[in-house]
């Protein structure tokens, strides 16, 4: 029996992309635009070249709030709180006690008291109770916050949002403001393009989003073209890249997490994740290109070239602006180096692949 | 005499050779094809073999072999050029021939009229 928590969810602003002529498809539990009628490969070069229109409602903002915020978040998450700079995001995890990756997440911190989150579609829920767990005897609230959640990348982001009316926006990437009361702005996204995410009141979302659809530079841009841009920008996808059975150090994510945290952090997981660092790991996070122009997806065994097990590919595609079969994946330690050939299990035929550098496209984020 | 099959590929008769091709409706769920492999010019192919296969953006997708016989040639043209199927599904973005083992198997097909109502 369906109870509420099983039925799928809507999108508030669903009418919107039914009028665009979109395509549906379930995503975490939400009734997701998938494509429209511009067609994937045609959405992931305009948000290349002008300015893509993501509804990304599905993505939880959470706010945490209190006289111990700082103190509350240098416990829950590897970050240190008081090096961010009022305004300042940072890309990070929700870690178990074995450093495996719960979520990852941008945590914002707009002042010494207060700060946001956001969290990952399928896992927001267990993220807000972890974290309000995580929350116990600190003076600090977790409340998930309704919000219409918009993404707008590319060149043209920064443009088309002033003549939508927001004219102040943050100046570099990963930092953030708060444009009107309730609404929350982010210079980040998931493309490797500049851009923006834009968290508004529900009341005010369906009168904003038709102000930046109706600048000629957007187009709606559905989840389909967002896999294949954050693919190409070598862009994690939490369930398929990591997950609670893979860490930051194998993923080769240690960047995100502060140098003065590395070894003998306080955070939940940093024991372990001490450990993982001091080790090193046994497969790592590489991009991987196919010889020819089939796709290797997500799920394919990888080989060495005698034949041992050498890791899996967790997500692939075609990247039309790589103009060609993208993946990436984990291979052993001994096989991660630029240049190594593995084999792909390719419905039985042998494919060669090649451990390749990530991004595959150059990122193009603002510095300021 | 063109007819279809319940997964979406179209087979075109002349005489004992058919050309198999997938349906506009296959490719407009399927979207932006990247990706054409098509069976061997000479092979033994049989009714319901996943012989071919297409990938878009999004997925792969199998096509299937809608009636026994041997492959008299494929459309090289959409393997350098996958969009082609998706501009002209059932024209120049033709998958394969074939020669027909048993025409009887043609019986168990939709004509036009009886796949507009199947993807109504």
């Amino acid at each position: 029996m369906l109870d509420e928590t099983q039925s799928i969810k809507i999108l508030p602003l669903e009418a919107l992309h039914i009028t665009a002529g979109a395509k549906f498809g379930a995503f975490a539990g939400w009734n997701m635009p998938l494509s429209y009628p511009l067609g994937v490969m045609k959405e992931h070069l305009h948000t290349r070249s002008q300015a893509g229109l993501f509804d990304i409602s599905h993505m939880q903002l959470v706010a945490v709030e209190g006289a111990e915020a700082r103190a509350f978040l240098a416990h829950a998450l590897p970050l240190d709180p008081d090096l961010m700079a009022d305004g300042q995001s940072k890309y990070t995890f929700l870690l178990n006690e074995n450093a495996g990756i719960e979520d990852d997440l941008i945590a914002t911190r707009l002042s010494s008291t207060r700060f946001m989150i956001v969290a990952n579609a399928s896992r927001a829920v267990e993220d807000v109770a972890e974290l309000q767990n995580r929350a116990f005897g600190f003076d600090v609230t977790v409340t998930a916050l309704p919000r219409v959640t918009l993404a707008l990348q590319g060149p043209k982001a920064e443009q088309a949002l002033a003549a939508a009316g927001i004219t102040n926006c943050p100046k570099s990437f990963m930092t953030a403001s708060e444009p009107r009361p309730n609404w929350f702005l982010t210079r980040s996204g998931y493309t490797g393009e500049d851009g923006f995410e834009i968290a508004i009141p529900l009341e005010e979302a369906e009168a904003f989003a038709a102000k930046l659809t109706s600048q000629p530079e957007v187009e709606w841009i559905g989840l389909a073209a967002r896999d294949s841009l954050r693919l190409e920008a070598g862009l994690c996808l939490h369930g398929n890249d990591i997950d609670a059975d893979t860490d930051p150090v194998s993923a080769g994510l240690i960047w995100a997490v502060p140098k003065s945290i590395l070894h003998d952090g306080l955070f939940v997981g940093a024991k372990a994740f001490a450990k993982l660092f001091a080790d090193g790991p046994t497969h790592k996070r590489v991009g991987l290109k196919a010889d020819g122009r089939q796709p290797v997806r997500g799920g394919v065994s990888l080989t060495d070239e005698q034949g041992k097990p050498a890791g899996r590919v967790t997500s692939g595609g075609f990247g039309p602006s790589a103009e060609g079969p993208v993946a990436m994946g984990y291979v052993r330690t001994d096989l991660a180096a630029i240049g190594t050939r593995v084999l792909a299990d390719l419905r039985g035929k042998p494919t060669p692949m090649i451990v390749s550098p990530l991004p595959f496209v150059p990122h193009s984020y603002r510095k300021g | 005499m063109i007819y279809f099959t319940e997964d979406h590929e179209w087979i075109r008769v002349e005489g004992t050779i058919a050309t198999v091709g997938i349906t506009d409706y296959a490719q407009s769920q399927l979207g932006d094809l990247v990706f054409v492999q098509l069976p061997d010019v000479g092979a033994s192919v049989a009714k319901g073999d996943a012989s071919v296969v297409v990938e878009s953006v999004k997925a792969a997708s199998d096509v299937y072999v809608p009636v026994n016989g041997i492959v008299t040639a494929t459309n090289e043209a959409v393997v350098a050029n996958p969009e082609l199927v998706n501009s002209a599904p059932e024209g120049d973005g033709w998958l394969w021939q074939m020669s027909l083992a048993d025409t009887g198997q043609l019986d168990g097909l939709m004509d036009a009229a009886a796949y507009a109502k199947h993807i109504a």
